[in-house]
């Protein structure tokens, strides 16, 4: 038996495939865990941004002496007090740290305050006079690339074609649709928030809560002027964040704000404050022609997609790359002519959401199918079923699926799952609830089914690694990695395979830092299991080797002999064995880097090996709908997935649950209503998440476990795919209940009652 | 400004409230001024529940409640749940169930659900729903949530079978 191989440990702790239960779960239920927005320290003064009323204007003026003068008011910041770089960007660097001259959304930073109290904080900004001149906001994505520039950089941050297969065949059957999608806000639960403390190097430390601790240091550098080295960030607990935080909030504020005053300084935004604060899901108007076979096979499709990015750029390239490849749906199209660009405006920055340009498209290209189902007359799930991706097929960027694809799976296992729902027999299961006036006899029930994929990791030839490092010392080892736990489980699967790879029952992970290990990329596009578990499984994996090498040397014993078993070492040649506690006497340690297989670029007809590896998801809804009144109401969930290995079923139906939940927000409820570049509803008073009356029972009618080539464990991550196909499902069967051509989501009430009105927008 | 000394009562415990502004929330001050940052912070306008407190076993969104106001009322918070050594059975049933992910709604929920088990130690799955209605939750989708009361009213019901049959 090679060391290499994993063995049967017969230890305390769960393993691998084990319902573990996260460390963080107690002093969360207690109330202990210290999340960022708890941080304190004894000398802490606090910090708040002024923010632009207006989304689009010239600054002819800011006043701060007036805030300088008043009580406790230690310092105000404007663009003019910056040193470092004066913009920052994920992507691209191109959004001002402070608005310098001009702002370009409405809620745009344009002055910093540090104060002894948040109410003095407030007073100071209140007082600090900003005369602007008002330019007519371009909040029109349509006409954003005919439109002057509103950044030097221009209005257009990225389109692309994707042109595969050469036919420009027409079907026997064609059916065509205009599609829409709203703005949808992560609203993670925790504010952006955190604390800045100035260190006697003339560093500085950062704790803050936030996906990807090393990209966030290397921009706050950058800005502050300082090395990297010198900028240390430290996760703070993290309230949620679904792609919220994967862009810069308050941190080079914080930062700057505590170099001035050289003091410790916090910041945490209020509910309305971080609507304006972080980017959302990009709003998409999407144009679809398909043409198929009168067998239903499909033969071509033609799209045009234009994602609205608003003010500046964040990840609006890469969710842009997703969008069109993913346009097509998981389905073998042969001709394929797709148009995408996402644009520039005056509306609020859009980024990372959860499903990431996939959400959007699974939408429309789900629509599609269904209307094409009704032209052919064929069971929409036949029809899915039949032109369903298997592995050894191309998507449409030309790149052949060499891993798991069990797309019909997925639909089949949905779809023949028996619906456990009978009829609403409560007012309060009605659509509207109790509060609203529901008649059952105008009740319809609808039910359909929708199915969506999505890339694993990040792709486009991006140099995507995690990195870890494991200490094993008297039987008990040390996680180090900088991997963002959001509330999404990492560190529940650290320990898990630590303890199957080392046997060891104790396992403790260190604080994520910028300061103890190297990057372990973002917590986002469902990398972290496949890529920072990767990187601890390597870890583990080479302190196994090395400590069962000393062990055999020392001992002089074959190393091929040797397992870890029981909580020690054995050698199955002879009696010899030893306790991992006293193997480990001596400390025994390895920092590795883990990488997926590399990625290329897109060429000019959208064609190339841009993505590592695909993950697949099927969801049925049946709703209630109640036509007089446009209220809907989602009564079931069904979903299977393609999850590769099961890792954790309790945090797998977790992820399956909410990820949903983000997914029935999308289809009925949720919408940052944007006019004229202006957020009519930053508040959870006006921008409605799912409650516990909203959200059904999310049914799991199957995992699919075909173990994943090259992914450790064999395991694809989970936490995406339930937010794509659950949005198009339920808006799928709205559809079906009231045979309205609902083409926008949200869904709204409006949409329902007067479909005559939505037809004319 | 107007400052005050005051006292509050908070899980059993009597805390100064030292030059209190008296327009400060009860959030605030249990989190700010006692130290109490287990009841959260995430809309401060009484739409999230993750200040969810009870001000004599009532509850009620300690973000829309003047501290002053609660001056001689009993306060129970996340920190006044379960005893020092040992969580109480519904924060157990929530890490067991995996009722907890990011963990922020947590403490809210928490207090609202031991209210209802301690005046319905039986509710079904609608009155759950409609007792935790006014928690917002991001992360589960409320599945393991509902689950988590689910085992800790069955367990309370074994219990108290338990006890009547001594």
């Amino acid at each position: 038996m090679s060391p290499l191989q994993t063995v049967d440990t017969a230890t305390k702790g769960p393993r691998i495939g084990e319902s573990a239960i996260r460390p963080d779960g107690v002093p969360k239920v207690k109330g202990e865990f210290v999340f960022s927005n708890d941080l304190r320290h004894p000398d802490m003064i606090w910090g708040g941004t002024l923010r632009s009323p207006h989304p689009s204007a010239r600054i002819v003026s800011i006043n701060t002496t007036p805030a300088l003068k008043m009580t406790g008011v230690y310092a105000v910041l404007t663009s003019e007090d910056l040193d470092g770089m004066p913009l920052y960007g994920l992507e691209h660097p191109d959004q001002p740290v402070l608005a310098d001259g001009v702002v370009r959304f409405q809620g745009e930073p344009v002055a910093i305050v540090a104060a002894d109290h948040p109410d003095n904080v407030r007073l100071a900004l209140e007082a600090i006079d900003v005369e602007y001149e008002l330019i007519e906001p371009l909040s029109d994505s349509k006409l954003a690339q005919e439109n002057e520039a509103i950044h030097p950089d221009g209005n257009l941050f990225r389109e692309i074609n994707i042109n595969y297969g050469n036919s420009q065949e027409e079907g026997e059957i064609t059916v065509e649709g205009t599609y829409e999608v709203g703005m949808q806000d992560q609203a993670p639960l925790g504010t952006e928030s955190g604390m800045a403390v100035p260190s006697e190097d003339g560093g500085i430390d950062l704790f803050v809560s936030t996906q990807w601790l090393h990209a966030d240091r290397d921009q706050v550098a950058a800005c502050l002027n300082l090395p990297p080295e010198k900028v240390r960030l430290t996760l703070a607990g993290v309230g949620g964040a679904f792609g919220a935080r994967e862009d810069i909030s308050l941190h080079i504020h914080l930062c700057l704000l505590a170099m001035r005053t050289g003091k410790p300084i916090k910041m945490s935004y209020s509910r309305t404050e971080s609507f304006h604060g972080h980017v959302h899901r990009h709003p998409a108007q999407m144009w679809y022609r398909h043409h198929a076979k009168s067998d239903g096979t499909l033969i071509r499709i033609e799209a045009r997609l234009l994602l609205d990015g608003g003010a500046y750029a964040s990840t609006s390239s890469a969710v842009l790359a997703n969008a069109t490849c993913f346009a097509a749906g998981p389905y073998r199209v042969p001709n394929v002519e797709i148009y995408g660009a996402v644009v520039r405006t005056n509306n609020p920055p859009c980024g990372a959401m959860r499903g990431f340009g996939c959400v959007q498209v699974c939408f429309a290209h789900e629509a599609q199918m269904d209307k094409l189902a009704v032209e052919l007359g064929m069971d929409p799930v036949e029809l899915r079923v039949k032109n369903a991706l298997e592995p050894g097929d191309q998507i449409i960027t030309g790149q052949t699926i060499t891993g798991t694809a069990p797309v019909a799976e997925v639909i089949e296992t949905c779809a023949q799952h028996s619906s456990s729902v009978g009829p609403a027999s409560q007012q309060m299961e009605l659509p509207g609830g109790a509060g609203r006036t529901a008649d059952p006899k105008h009740i319809v029930r609808g039910e359909a089914i929708a199915v969506g994929f999505k890339n694993l990791m990040f792709s486009e030839g991006f140099d995507d690694f995690s990195t870890a490092s494991c200490q094993l010392l008297d039987g008990v080892a040390t996680i180090t990695s900088a991997c963002a736990e959001v509330g999404q489980g990492f560190v529940t699967l650290a320990q898990q395979i630590v303890r199957e790879i080392l046997g060891v029952e104790e396992v403790i992970l260190a604080p994520a830092s910028t300061a103890s290990v190297g990057s372990a990329g973002s917590t986002s596009a469902s990398r972290q299991t496949w890529m920072s578990g990767g990187a601890v499984k390597s870890a583990c994996d080479a302190v196994r080797i090395k400590l069962l090498s000393r062990i055999a040397e020392s001992h002089d014993l074959d190393v091929e002999s040797l397992v870890i078993v029981d909580g020690g070492i054995a050698s199955l040649s002879s009696e010899f064995s030893i306790s991992l506690k006293e193997a480990t006497s001596d400390l025994v340690e390895a920092e590795e880097v883990y990488r997926h297989v590399p990625t290329f670029p897109l060429d000019e007809n959208g064609q190339g090996n841009a993505h590592v590896s695909f993950v697949f998801s099927a969801h049925r809804a049946v709703v209630d709908v109640d036509q007089e009144l446009g209220l809907v109401k989602v009564v079931e969930l069904i979903t299977s997935q393609d999850v590769g290995r099961v890792l954790n079923p309790l945090q797998l139906q977790g992820q399956l649950e909410g990820g949903a939940a983000q997914g029935l927000g999308l289809a009925v409820m949720e919408e940052i209503n944007v006019v004229d570049g202006r957020i009519l509803n930053p508040s959870f008073t006006d921008y409605l998440l799912p409650t516990a009356l909203d959200m059904p029972p999310v049914e799991i009618a199957a995992l699919i476990e075909q173990p994943e080539p090259n992914a450790p464990f064999g395991a694809k991550g989970v936490g995406e795919p339930p937010a794509i196909s659950s949005t198009a499902a339920i808006a799928s069967a709205v559809r079906n209940a009231t045979g309205l051509d609902l083409h926008r989501v949200p869904i709204r009430p409006t949409d329902i009652v007067f479909p005559e009105r939505n037809d004319n927008d | 400004m107007i400052s005050e000394t005051y006292s509050l009562l908070v899980n059993g415990n009597s805390y100064q409230v030292v030059d209190g502004h008296p327009s400060e929330s009860l959030l605030w001050v249990l989190r700010e001024r006692l130290e109490l940052s287990g009841s959260k912070n995430a809309c401060e306008e009484g739409e999230c529940g993750s200040c969810t407190v009870l001000v004599d076993g009532e509850i009620v969104c300690s973000c829309l409640v003047l501290a002053a106001s609660a001056v001689g009322r009993e306060i129970t918070t996340i920190e006044g749940l379960g005893s020092e050594d040992e969580i109480s059975d519904v924060q157990k049933a929530f890490v067991d169930a995996g009722a907890v992910q990011c963990g922020f709604c947590t403490p809210g929920l928490l207090v609202a659900i031991d209210q209802l088990l301690n005046t319905d130690p039986d509710p079904d799955d609608l009155t759950v729903r409609e007792a935790i209605s006014g928690n917002l939750c991001r992360c589960t989708g409320y599945g393991r949530i509902l689950e988590a009361v689910r085992i800790a009213s069955k367990n309370r019901k074994a219990q108290n079978q338990e006890e009547q049959g001594k």
